[in-house]
């Protein structure tokens, strides 16, 4: 299960309310709303591939893409399970220089076997956030003055651990599992006039496909056989037909590079995974319910304190994730690192669709919002612009965002 | 009454959302110094009706003309039509809770000398209008310290101050215990003589009887009819059958009671204000409900009858809790809402809005709420049974909505009373508490609810109804307990049981406490 545009993942979870029947004018706004992220990515990716003569969609460039993402977009994850909770995060850029150097120090300086080293960080991660969400679901401080709090602690305690130098270099595992690449496991094959690509990263490709249409088929099938309503055949194949078309394109690409990244390998786990867990799981559902009303969440038996302390546990192992990619990355664990990761993180997941009041949003879509801001930066970098201007567009892009899912609420507030 | 001049013409007024035609040539005309009484059921249009005319539906968005002392209006905003004395007092009330009654009375208007606000002239003029309205309290008090009731009145006093000369009321007393109730009527009275136009919008039918000299009543965004109270040959029963279309014989379904073994009972049960040390709350109160039986439950705003409820429901509300909860004759302790999901017992929370629904989910996601394990296999939601149970319940408990899909804040207040009891009928309780079941709710919707709760006995569960409408308890319940100042003062039968005979008992105890 390895696919690569998010987009798919999406279809594959399916939207189930964009099929109901006999609300058809409403249908469309609400589709807006949900697909405009999309929509808008689409846009800017097209934006930028004309911009830059093509190169944007180069096989090398979609790799950098997202190898330079990858940790905000882990980050990202956790966030936006933490807004729709209806609360902030605003530690993680520490959390992620903290873990870093614990890593490094575990590694380099007391050769602390990698994979254990990893689990270790990970559990470090993990008891930051059990910290935080002590103190915001028990104790009843709001997260965005704990983790404001956090941000110097973790800081403070990251500069303790490193003593203002850097620590490096990291065991190979470590650094080819950030920067490292899928073997030739069974070699090239030709693509007329693409050249060579690697044969194994274009059979996961496949399998991921043929994975999407199953499940996609499954769930369709299962609506079926509950008499709800589902979309046309027709328009349900072309939907399969273009994200399949999207995903083989990304993979063709980075197989006609250097094959898979190993980052992105992990991502679409996590990004499959916690797709399932907020669509699915008793858990997840239990986020949404609090974010969208905790009183009315308390009164129907949700354990409320014990979802916010667990998310808070998650996005601190989430940091722990990001801070070992990004020290394998510069193969080094650096007393600033990490250095206003929070914010990219928060702007993803609102350019994603989260809701200010919390109870709304989706994984993807905060995946989304950060490769969003990742074409951005890397799109104006190729076309040489500076970074003021790069700012001043994820600024506005950020902006723009949020404004459009005010401006869609107040009208569907409006037609009460 | 005063002869027929017109100070507001609402005319051919249509309005329409995506969909949805709201308004449909709506005609009303108010006549100087009236009290008029706007009815309807929820969703008849009666709140877009006066936010057209309040101009938060601005001049262009609708069809129709407003003509007011007149004149041609075409408001662009609220405070286009509040400069011409047209004020609206929300359900919801406006006020901001941290600052001063006179703060509050002239927000926006401040009584300034050279651009800094005159505070003496602002909290003398406040007091004067505070005694306008009888309220006994002091300017400089802060709105969060007054009752709902007082909260009301600062309201109008803030309209006063704006001079206004029409003064509409969404639902004014919906949140007023009896006493503040009648208080605001009076008030209502005396600005009708004082030459104050007023429009009230209610569902308390005995109100409107009391204090309107004319209804009008909307159903469906049209205006049925205008009727004159005046003659005294209008029923109460004339008005429903106006607002619902069909004669309603009976208020509440017939109902023959099955009752069996107790399935709850409460022995001793103490509760403390977690938030005003050393407060009783709710003293050694006992009551018990029986399978098949619907028990009501009467207090008085602050009785403490929703802090009964919700500690014995997994103690959600309260701090030093004492007493025996006893299920099926087994005493059981009640920790924590699960535990009290665990033991078979439901509550339905008086506000719904704010405690009961998740307002930005759609139906199913709010049915499932509370059940929401019964759907899941080791953790995973199954979604397509999920969307069966909850389009079950919207067919079996008759909400109007197109699909489960649909979001509930968008459903009218019967419908998602409806689906709060979907939500805990799901659960598979034993017992239901209903705080409020019908509060807000239409009267044809009210009917459906009471079938609901009829057929929840009918199936051996029991039923607490908490309510503030006596009649409903009356026509509902088999046995009603009182309960006054914490207090359980009286276990009545429905046979034996009278509005006045309840009624004395909901205040006894206040009148033997020494002062």
């Amino acid at each position: 299960m390895t696919s690569v545009a998010p987009t798919n993942a999406d279809l594959a979870l399916g939207t189930p309310s964009a099929s109901e029947p006999g609300n058809a004018p409403r249908r469309f706004n609400l589709n807006l709303r949900q697909s405009g992220i999309y929509i808008a990515f689409a846009l800017i990716v097209v934006l930028f591939t004309i911009l830059t003569g093509g190169d944007l969609l180069a096989p090398q460039n979609i790799s950098n893409i997202v190898v330079q993402n990858s940790y905000i977009l882990v980050l990202a994850i956790g966030m936006i399970l933490i807004i729709i909770a209806g609360h902030i995060d605003l530690s993680v850029g520490s959390v992620v220089a903290a873990s870093g150097a614990f890593a490094a120090i575990m590694m380099v300086d007391h050769n602390v076997p990698w994979p254990l080293a990893l689990l270790i960080t990970l559990v470090f991660g993990g008891l930051i956030g059990a910290w935080q969400g002590y103190w915001v679901a028990y104790f009843g401080i709001p997260a965005f003055i704990v983790t404001l709090a956090g941000m110097l602690l973790f800081r403070a305690v990251t500069l303790m651990i490193l003593g203002n130098r850097g620590i490096g270099p990291f065991p190979d595992e470590v650094r080819t599992l950030s920067n490292g690449f899928t073997d030739g496991y069974l070699g090239n094959i030709g693509l007329g006039a693409l050249g060579g690509a690697d044969l194994f990263s274009i059979l996961i490709g496949v399998l991921a496909v043929a994975a999407i249409v199953w499940t996609q088929w499954r769930a369709r099938a299962g609506r079926v056989k509950y008499n709800q309503a589902v979309e046309p055949l027709a328009m349900f194949i072309g939907k399969l037909v273009v994200a399949a078309a999207i995903l083989m394109f990304v993979v063709i690409q980075l197989a006609r590079f250097r094959n898979l990244p190993w980052v992105l390998v992990l991502l679409a786990v996590l990004v499959i995974g916690y797709s399932v867990l907020t669509n699915r799981a008793v858990f997840g559902r239990q986020i949404y319910a609090v974010g969208g009303n905790l009183q009315a969440a308390t009164l129907s038996g949700v354990k409320v304190k014990s979802v916010v302390f667990w998310l808070f546990v998650n996005m601190g192992v989430l940091a722990g994730v990001a801070g070992i990619i990004f020290a394998g990355r510069l193969n080094q664990a650096n007393p600033t690192a990490g250095d206003s990761f929070e914010l990219d993180a928060i702007a993803a997941a609102f350019i994603g669709g989260a809701a200010v009041q919390g109870g709304v949003g989706k994984v993807v879509g905060a995946i989304t919002g950060g490769l969003i801001m990742g074409v951005i930066n890397n799109g104006m970098s190729l076309i040489g612009s500076p970074s003021e201007r790069v700012m001043l567009v994820k600024g506005a892009v950020l902006l723009a965002a949020v404004a459009f899912d005010v401006y869609t609420k107040r009208r569907a507030g409006a037609s009460r | 009454m005063t002869g027929s001049d017109i100070i507001l013409q609402m005319q051919g007024i249509t309005k329409t959302f995506p969909g949805v035609k709201a308004l449909q040539d709506v005609n009303l005309d108010v006549r100087r110094g009236e009290i008029l009484a706007i009815c309807g059921e929820n969703g008849a249009g009666k709140s877009t009706l006066m936010k057209v005319l309040s101009g938060v539906y601005p001049h262009g968005s609708y069809d129709g003309e407003i003509l007011f002392d007149g004149e041609p209006c075409r408001f662009a905003g609220i405070r286009d039509s509040e400069h011409r004395g047209i004020v609206i007092i929300h359900q919801e009330l406006a006020l901001a809770s941290n600052l001063s009654i006179a703060e509050n009375i002239f927000l926006g208007n401040e009584q300034a000398t050279r651009g800094m606000i005159d505070w003496n002239k602002t909290n003398a003029a406040a007091a004067q209008l505070l005694r306008r309205v009888g309220l006994r309290e002091n300017p400089t008090t802060q709105v969060v310290d007054l009752g709902v009731g007082k909260q009301q009145l600062v309201e109008i006093a803030k309209a006063i101050s704006k001079d206004v000369k029409l003064l509409i009321l969404d639902e004014p007393t919906a949140a007023l215990n009896d006493e503040d109730s009648a208080h605001l009527l009076e008030l209502l009275r005396g600005l009708r003589d004082e030459g104050i136009t007023c429009v009230i919008i209610s569902h308390k039918l005995n109100e409107v009887m009391a204090i309107s000299d004319r209804v009008t009543i909307i159903r469906d965004g049209k205006t049925i009819t205008t009727l004159d109270l005046a003659g005294g040959d209008v029923t109460e029963d004339r008005i429903i059958s106006g607002m619902v279309g069909r004669d309603l014989d009976h208020r509440f379904p017939p109902h023959e009671p099955n009752v069996g073994e107790e399935v709850l009972r409460i022995e001793d049960w103490t509760v403390h204000s977690p938030t005003q040390h050393g407060r009783v709350v709710v003293r050694e109160a006992n009551l018990s409900v029986r399978r098949g039986e619907i028990v009501g439950l009467a207090g008085l705003m602050g009785a403490g009858r929703t802090e009964l409820a919700m500690s014995v429901f997994g103690r959600s509300y309260g701090t030093n809790i004492s007493g025996r909860i006893y299920r099926d004759g087994k005493e059981v302790t009640l920790k924590s809402v699960q535990d009290a999901i665990r033991h078979g017992i439901a509550y339905a929370t008086e506000d719904r809005k704010r405690y009961g629904l998740n307002l930005i989910e759609d139906i199913k996601r709010n049915v499932s709420a509370a059940g929401l394990r019964k759907l899941a296999k080791g953790g995973w939601v199954d979604d397509n049974e999920e969307f069966k149970v909850a389009d079950d319940y919207r067919k079996s408990m008759n909400i109007k909505a197109p699909s489960v899909g649909s979001v509930v804040g968008k459903l009218s207040g019967g419908n998602q009373q409806k689906v709060v009891l979907s939500k805990w009928i799901f659960t598979d309780p034993e017992v239901l508490i209903l705080d409020e079941p019908t509060r807000g709710i239409d009267v044809g919707a009210k009917y459906e609810i009471y079938t609901i709760i009829n057929r929840l006995a009918d199936q051996g569960k029991g039923v607490l109804v908490i309510s503030s409408e006596l009649p409903e308890l009356l026509g509902l319940c088999d046995r009603i307990y009182t309960l006054a100042e914490g207090r359980i003062t009286g276990e009545v039968a429905r046979a034996e049981a009278t509005q006045e005979g309840l009624m004395t008992l909901m205040t006894a105890h206040g009148q033997e406490v020494p002062r």
